[in-house]
């Protein structure tokens, strides 16, 4: 069994419980060992840039370290911001020796130290590159026949580039929606910013952008979008209804994590995944009165 | 005036990672303003920001809601035919206009910004609650009564958590981090 150093990060401890639950769920069905990072801090997502770069650096530095010390050599974190930072931090960790000296300057007070070595990761990288989806495919027993989705791969995810992958039409997320058996929409809008933080930040921006999701998840023919990151979920599902009340709208579309299909596909109790048992059932019977 | 540092430079030296970021470089083709999901909501759009910065109009850049308004979802970055990451130039703007405290008046960005890193400099987590307290205030009543409601909905289906954690080693994390910023004594 492959261990990952898991890093949850503070959204899973509140807003993306359900997020948290059922990644631990799919993961031991399909034999994967999220060992919690002990005593990690928050990466700051996008709100410590503005203010400075090397302490960004320096709070993200602190969680790669503390897998580091662990043994582990692979770092993954379901929440895309928490994974760009990580992600970039290391790349920089090991790329500038004087950043990484400043760094380990720095962490010393913690007793910690950082070589920049790490395999950053996120979440859905592990199930789609690691465990493949073939056994995924295989390890289906309640497939989610004719379920219309959208798969929302939002920004941090894809961007900026990591290696030398496809930043304008990514197919994995969909790849993996057709290995549970359901049916991935081609959602043009897939890699499309909800707003992040411009909900506090600039909600009026924000909703705007949210609906003009939504609205691209409808002409798709979705009855459900699908995402890999707390934020855009919140966007997506807590702010759906103030979209409805200030752009007179009437969008009703559940907005789940990947791992709650994934979970529900490998027959997973409702309960276990954090999601309730009708939301599945119902949007694949919505998705057939549309075939019909 | 000749002897004058270009601002270009000036915004430059706020990236220290991305150092090579090559603002100069622009060929003003507009591929970010035409990426960008929030250039509607800009004073100037992305593209004519970069003309600004190299026109050395430091004050006019520094006044608008563009930099404040950028999401961070890099498709202007992972776009632009001259290589430049303009996601992280706006954070150069934004650390520039936080550092010389100006910017256009009646943003929440930069309060939000501040708010949080006290939280983590606290507690070593984040708390949407707490954060709210730096936002709210700036609201219009509108928005106000938007959050309550949708607040409450949060609280009542149990995703709200209604304390806030607490690193263990905190005492630690605020060492680490006086090591690079100043933050005085902390109770």
């Amino acid at each position: 069994m492959k261990e990952y150093a898991y890093y949850p990060g503070c959204s899973l401890e509140s807003l993306g419980k359900n997020y948290h639950i059922s990644t631990l769920e799919v993961g031991s069905r399909l034999g994967v060992e999220f060992k919690e990072l002990e005593d990690w801090n928050c990466c700051g997502a996008t709100a410590y840039f503005p203010v400075d770069e090397l302490l960004a650096y320096t709070l993200s530095a602190r969680n790669l370290a503390i897998a580091e010390k662990a043994g582990l050599n692979d770092f993954v974190a379901p929440c895309s911001a928490c994974f760009k930072n990580a992600y970039t931090t290391n790349k920089y960790l090991k790329a500038d020796p004087d950043l990484a000296e400043h760094i380990n300057y720095a962490l010393e007070q913690d007793n910690l130290h950082v070589s920049g070595n790490m395999k950053v990761h996120h979440l859905i990288e592990i199930f789609v590159e690691d465990v493949g989806l073939e056994t995924i495919q295989n390890s289906v027993t309640n497939p989610l026949s004719n379920l219309k989705v959208a798969p929302y791969y939002g920004c941090q995810l894809v961007r900026p580039r990591k290696q030398d992958e496809d930043v304008e039409n990514p197919r994995y997320f969909e790849d993996l929606l057709t290995a549970l058996g359901a049916e991935p929409v081609e959602f043009e809008s897939k890699s499309r910013c909800c707003g992040g933080s411009l909900i506090i930040t600039n909600r009026h921006a924000a909703l705007d952008m949210v609906e003009k999701l939504l609205q691209d998840a409808v002409n798709s023919q979705a009855e459900i979008i699908a995402t890999t990151c707390p934020m855009c979920n919140v966007n997506l599902e807590v702010y759906q209804r103030q979209v409805n009340r200030v752009f007179g709208t009437n969008y009703s579309i559940p907005i789940v994590y990947f791992t709650q299909l994934m979970g529900s596909a490998l027959g997973c109790e409702p309960k276990s995944l954090g999601i309730n048992k009708d939301v599945i059932p119902n949007a694949i019977e919505r998705s057939l009165v549309k075939v019909d | 005036m000749t002897n004058e540092y270009p601002f270009s430079n000036e915004v430059g030296d706020m990236l220290y990672a991305t150092h090579d970021n090559p603002i100069t470089n622009c060929l003003q083709c507009g591929t970010c303003s035409g990426s960008c999901p929030a250039v509607e909501f800009m004073d100037h759009s992305p593209r004519k920001m970069i003309g600004m910065i190299r026109a050395n109009m430091k004050e006019e850049v520094l006044a608008s809601n563009t930099y404040w308004s950028c999401a961070s979802c890099y498709q202007c970055t992972v776009r632009c035919p001259a290589g430049i990451d303009i996601a992280e130039l706006m954070y150069a703007l934004k650390r520039y206009s936080m550092w010389k405290d100006q910017y256009k008046s009646g943003l929440i960005g930069p309060a939000f910004s501040e708010s949080f890193i006290k939280m983590i400099v606290n507690s070593g987590r984040s708390y949407e609650p707490i954060l709210a307290a730096s936002y709210l205030p700036k609201f219009s009543t509108f928005d106000i009564v938007q959050e309550a409601i949708t607040a409450s909905e949060l609280v009542f289906s149990g995703k709200m958590n209604l304390f806030p954690k607490k690193i263990k080693r905190i005492k630690n994390l605020q060492n680490v981090i006086r090591r690079i910023v100043p933050i005085g004594e902390l109770s």
